[in-house]
């Protein structure tokens, strides 16, 4: 097994310091002169790499690593998602992208799509680039149950051996693929943003990670099939085409979907409300709002340009906003033609809810927010001023 | 009813940086804090407790500091803690991280209902009670909004799928992952602070396990490798806007119009 062998010999008090400063999870502690890494550690080898030369070191034991022929695992596939009937536009988005990662290898572009009486939305996931639509219909899919949903999908990879497999992260996305990538033992990552091929059919998946301002690439390097969740909006949908030459596969039910553990009892409408994942304009506030009062001026502003008001997460942790209106990995991510952030800072997990964005505008007073590193046009002023300023460019008084 | 929640303890901001040139993380020595979506689940745990007669305990997995968390779930009003903290867990990804807890659970005895917070806001994965689910062999329910036992070995839960809601029955035992904003969880009591006893959190390690094979965690353990950590991508088109803030306002009132944004 992996491990950080800590070489005493090279541990001054000086390198100790040194090493204890360069850990960003603070799992490394020096005391009464003795050098320990704590349960803190994260084996992300930061103090490996940036501490004193040979203080530390990665030792891997030369037991054969976990081995898989890759070979046998052909096709990046897309799980079908249906909302109200329909194919959820996420499905979409995931064939084109899984047609990009397809050029790469050669590989078919695979879809598994579970429902019942589903074989119009099996044309159109044709249509948008599926090679091959493994069809799982019967009336026991029609309603998500997790059971007979997983062991569809189960039965899916166990028979088809897809090397790759591009999940949807919506609700039901993120309780299926976590349940059936646990089930072959195999890894998962969840919101990627950026996903590319290797020649060796090594998907690269890219994301936010450790809740910062940073991205991490992760692979899967010895374990199939390689599972992963995009959120919705993050790739563009394809353009569908006319005469499709992809086929369809109706495949038997298998015996594991008979037997159910949960039951459904009932299914609720949900109220309607306004999505701003939808929205094309977008005002987005975040802790530069100093109270909640001065809301009212970010709400003038989003009436004046025709758009919807979205904050960060620690305006809906102040509980002045519900998560509906939240943008970022733990909110929603949005695509509007247009977005103005006032006083908000821009980390990660925000942008990787709103880069996709067409217009960017940033408002904030500190010239050195990361926002600005993703904004097209910045503003590096209160925005208490720039909104009163910006409302009577419109023609529009403060106040009115 | 034997209830657990899980907890997780997680740096008090998300405000961390790379260090563009040495491609170092800068995460200055800020407080920790209890996973703010686990509180929905450990107020939910106390209520379920509370009306069934049973009681609720906490499970966590992390440096010996994370002991805090447990301490504060005790607070709430939890009977007791257990926290996982071993070096060998370190670099555990989400399959490694579900199956060190599924293994964490099988020394605790009868549980009936596992309880989670939605998501951390570290990891931001919303993945880890699934995968510790499968490895349990239980079922488990992912945005779930409220739970009612019907005393007969089942859960009535009201399951949020985004367009609708699904009410479902589930045997007991299950693991339920549960919405933010669900309930209001109560605060720390800090007279119960003062009066828990000394041993109300236990810290188990890798050798208390049914399972005890070092590979099996860890990084070792996960499937998936962090290859690189960089920092975000700039764009490259950006424009900074001068003058003071009515000239800049002016300015980009022009432009939006220009390009038809407004």
């Amino acid at each position: 097994m992996a491990y950080l062998k800590i070489h005493p010999e090279k541990i001054t008090p000086q390198a100790a310091q040194e090493l204890v400063g360069l850990c960003p999870f603070s799992a490394i502690q020096y005391e009464n002169g003795r050098l320990e890494i704590n349960a803190g550690c994260k084996m992300c080898r930061m103090c490996v790499r940036k501490g004193p030369a040979g203080a530390i070191t990665y030792e891997e034991d030369p037991a054969p690593a976990h081995e898989i022929d890759k070979s046998a695992w052909r096709g990046v596939a897309v799980f079908a998602e249906l909302r109200d009937g329909d194919v959820h536009p996420v499905t979409l988005e995931l064939l084109g992208k899984a047609r990009e990662l397809s050029a790469v290898t050669g590989h078919p572009v695979l879809s598994v799509l579970i429902g019942s009486g589903v074989e119009e939305q099996a044309e159109t996931i044709l249509r948008y680039g599926a090679d091959r639509v493994y069809l799982y219909d019967d009336l026991l899919f029609r309603n998500f149950l997790m059971d007979p949903y997983a062991g569809a999908f189960e039965d899916f990879v166990e028979k088809v051996k897809p090397s790759s497999i591009l999940v949807g992260a919506t609700n039901m996305g993120r309780s299926l693929a976590p349940r059936v990538a646990a089930h072959f033992r195999t890894g998962l990552t969840a919101d990627c943003t950026v996903l590319e091929m290797r020649e060796n059919t090594d998907l690269v998946q890219i994301r936010p990670a450790f809740g910062g301002n940073i991205m991490a690439q992760i692979i899967n390097p010895a374990h199939r099939p390689q599972f992963c969740t995009v959120r919705y909006k993050i790739f563009s949908a394809p353009a569908p085409v006319e005469h499709p030459t992809g086929t369809v596969e109706r495949m038997p039910l298998p015996e594991t979907c008979r037997h159910s553990r949960m039951e459904l009892l009932e299914v609720l409408e949900k109220p309607r409300q306004t999505d701003i994942s939808e929205a094309q304009v977008i005002v987005a506030v975040g802790r530069g709002v100093k109270s909640q009062d001065d809301l009212a001026l970010a709400r003038q502003l989003a009436d004046a340009v025709g758009g919807q008001l979205a904050c960060t997460r620690p305006l809906v942790e102040a509980g002045w906003f519900d998560v509906k209106h939240q943008i970022g990995l733990s909110g929603r991510t949005v695509n509007a033609k247009l977005i103005i952030t006032l006083g908000v800072s821009g980390s990660v997990q925000f942008a990787a809810g709103m880069r996709g964005c067409g217009c960017i505008v940033a408002v904030n007073k500190d010239p050195a927010a990361p926002i600005f590193d993703i904004a097209h046009y910045g503003l590096a002023e209160d925005w208490y001023t720039v909104v009163p300023a910006f409302l009577r460019a419109l023609g529009r008084g403060e106040g009115q | 009813m034997e209830i657990l929640v899980c907890v997780k303890q997680v740096p008090g901001t998300t405000e961390v940086e790379v260090d563009p040139v040495t491609g170092v993380l800068k995460r200055d020595g800020v407080a920790s804090k209890m996973n703010p979506y686990d509180l929905y689940a450990v107020e939910l745990g106390l209520r379920l407790a509370e009306a069934t007669g049973g009681r609720l305990r906490a499970l966590s997995m992390g440096p010996p500091q994370a002991k805090a968390v447990l301490l504060e779930t005790a607070a709430m009003g939890a009977e007791s803690g257990v926290l996982v903290s071993d070096r060998r867990l370190g670099g555990a990804d989400v399959l490694a991280t579900g199956y060190t807890l599924s293994q964490a659970v099988r020394t605790l005895g009868k549980v009936d209902l596992i309880l989670c917070g939605k998501q951390t806001t570290d990891g931001d994965t919303a993945q880890v009670g699934a995968e510790m689910a499968e490895f349990l062999g239980l079922p488990h329910a992912n945005n779930v909004q409220s739970v009612e036992p019907d005393g007969e070995g089942y859960v009535k839960v009201r399951i949020d799928l985004d367009s609708h809601i699904s009410v479902q029955r589930l045997p007991l035992p299950c693991v339920l992952c549960i919405d933010s904003e669900v309930n209001t969880p109560r605060l720390p009591s800090y007279r119960r602070k003062k009066s828990l006893p000394p041993d109300c959190v236990k810290t188990i390690s890798l050798d208390d396990f049914g399972d005890r094979e070092p590979a099996h965690y860890g990084l070792t353990g996960s499937p998936t490798q962090v290859e690189r950590i960089f920092p975000p991508e700039k764009n490259s088109e950006k424009e900074m806007l001068h003058g003071s803030g009515e000239d800049m306002a002016k300015e980009l009132a022009a432009i939006l119009r220009c390009r038809k944004l407004i």
